[in-house]
């Protein structure tokens, strides 16, 4: 199969003006994948799936990621002169980064046997821009995953044919699997408790105190 | 009341004689047909003490009624999420009494390893009353064939009179509980109190 630089190639060839990132895992096994702005995702979603040589027929999943924003702290080996002498020091660079909230698409070809080949959609925010084109209408197998992704992490497809909630009922508030999410406080006496139970634990029975 | 000496010897001699509280309770615990319903993985241990192997037909509890209405026993068999708890409870105001529950496995008993999480009722005690808890994740067919013969155990021990008569006979005694409705993040209410309490620290 083609690798992503080549799909990428041939994607940037096929649909002039669509900027693809590709991205990788930040794993050992540092799987790539393509990153694709919202507003070209249906067109190249399409090629992917036509493409006499991808035939990207199969959408095997479709998962939901919350990045939240936060600081990124990289190290830098930096070479500074020192009483005349040539030190090497390590700096450390906080970098904010935007939140937001990524779907994530895999794609194999029954036709053709290979795969995956990774899309990944970001949306703008976390908060009030969460729109994404629905890929329904290319793989008919996302619906209920994209209504997944809707009600866990509150992303919402354009263009989905039926966007309700699937796991959680009509009247749930909020997002469940975003990172922010608190559920409310019920917890109970529990005979052994331990990691966050623990600490759930002694919050709702303090330990005596011996005097 | 009959004596227990002249009995064993009236049997002896081919006169058998009973109670209709006997006579009763014999016929009912012998007949217990569980309502088809699984929610989870405990499910497939309950089809598989159902089927041939391990054979729940021996304790008289082979047909599984696809209907509550012609159903005594609910086995609530699996992990029941928030979503789901409303429509349990449903079912079982649906069963005529007498009716008992068994509940099947840690996450009917307590949410088992569910509990912490956000969508998973931390047992199904909190809205009706469960007659035999199974522990084990899930349990075998074994422990589900203890549990009915626990029941049937329960069932032939009922007096049909007197102050400690079961619920079905008391006059005026629930035997529909109510059904919670949605929230905003959880069942509302959490629990029925009148049949649940929270488990007390002891220190």
């Amino acid at each position: 199969m083609e690798t992503p630089e080549q799909i990428k190639a041939r994607l940037e060839k096929a649909l002039p003006l669509t900027k693809i990132d590709i991205v990788s895992n930040d794993c050992p096994a540092g799987e790539r994948s393509l990153v694709v702005e919202p507003g070209r995702a249906l067109e190249v979603a399409k090629f992917l799936r036509d493409d006499a040589q991808l035939r990207l027929d199969y959408c095997s999943n479709v998962t939901g990621v919350d990045w939240p924003e936060m600081v990124v702290k990289t190290k830098v080996k930096k070479k500074v002169v020192v009483e005349g002498v040539e030190k090497e020091i390590e700096e450390t660079i906080e970098t904010l980064r935007s939140g937001h909230l990524e779907v994530v698409y895999h794609l194999y070809s029954m036709e053709l046997k290979h795969g995956p080949v990774v899309l990944r959609l970001r949306t703008a925010n976390r908060t009030d821009q969460t729109h994404l084109p629905s890929l329904t209408s290319i793989w008919r197998g996302a619906e209920f995953q994209e209504r997944e992704v809707f009600d866990l992490y509150g992303v919402v497809f354009n263009g989905h044919p039926d966007l309700r909630r699937i796991l959680m009922w009509d009247g749930f508030k909020g997002f469940p699997m975003r990172r922010d999410y608190v559920a409310p406080d019920d917890f109970e006496y529990e005979p052994t408790p331990h990691d966050r139970v623990l600490a759930e634990a002694k919050k709702h029975h303090p330990p005596e105190v011996k005097a | 009341m009959i004596d227990e000496g002249l009995r064993s010897e009236l049997q002896k001699q081919g006169v058998y004689t009973t109670t209709l509280e006997e006579l009763y309770n014999w016929g009912r615990a012998n007949s217990v047909w569980p309502l088809t319903f699984g929610l989870a993985c405990c499910a497939i241990e309950m089809i598989a003490a159902s089927m041939s192997r391990y054979d729940l037909a021996r304790f008289g509890a082979e047909v599984f009624r696809p209907s509550p209405r012609q159903a005594d026993l609910m086995i609530v068999a699996g992990t029941v999420t928030k979503k789901m708890a409303p429509l349990v409870v449903r079912l079982y105001n649906q069963m005529a009494e007498p009716k008992y529950v068994i509940a099947m496995g840690a996450c009917a008993i307590s949410g088992g390893p569910f509990k912490q999480g956000y969508n998973v009722l931390k047992g199904i005690d909190r809205y009706i009353p469960v007659d035999v808890a199974i522990p084990g994740c899930p349990p075998r067919p074994e422990a589900l064939i203890h549990a009915i013969m626990t029941l049937q155990e329960k069932i032939l021990n009922q007096k049909l009179t007197g102050p400690d008569r079961p619920r079905h006979l008391v006059k005026g005694a629930p035997s529909e509980f109510p059904v919670p409705a949605y929230g905003g993040h959880d069942l509302e209410p959490p629990s029925n109190p009148e049949i649940w309490q929270p488990p007390v620290m002891k220190r």
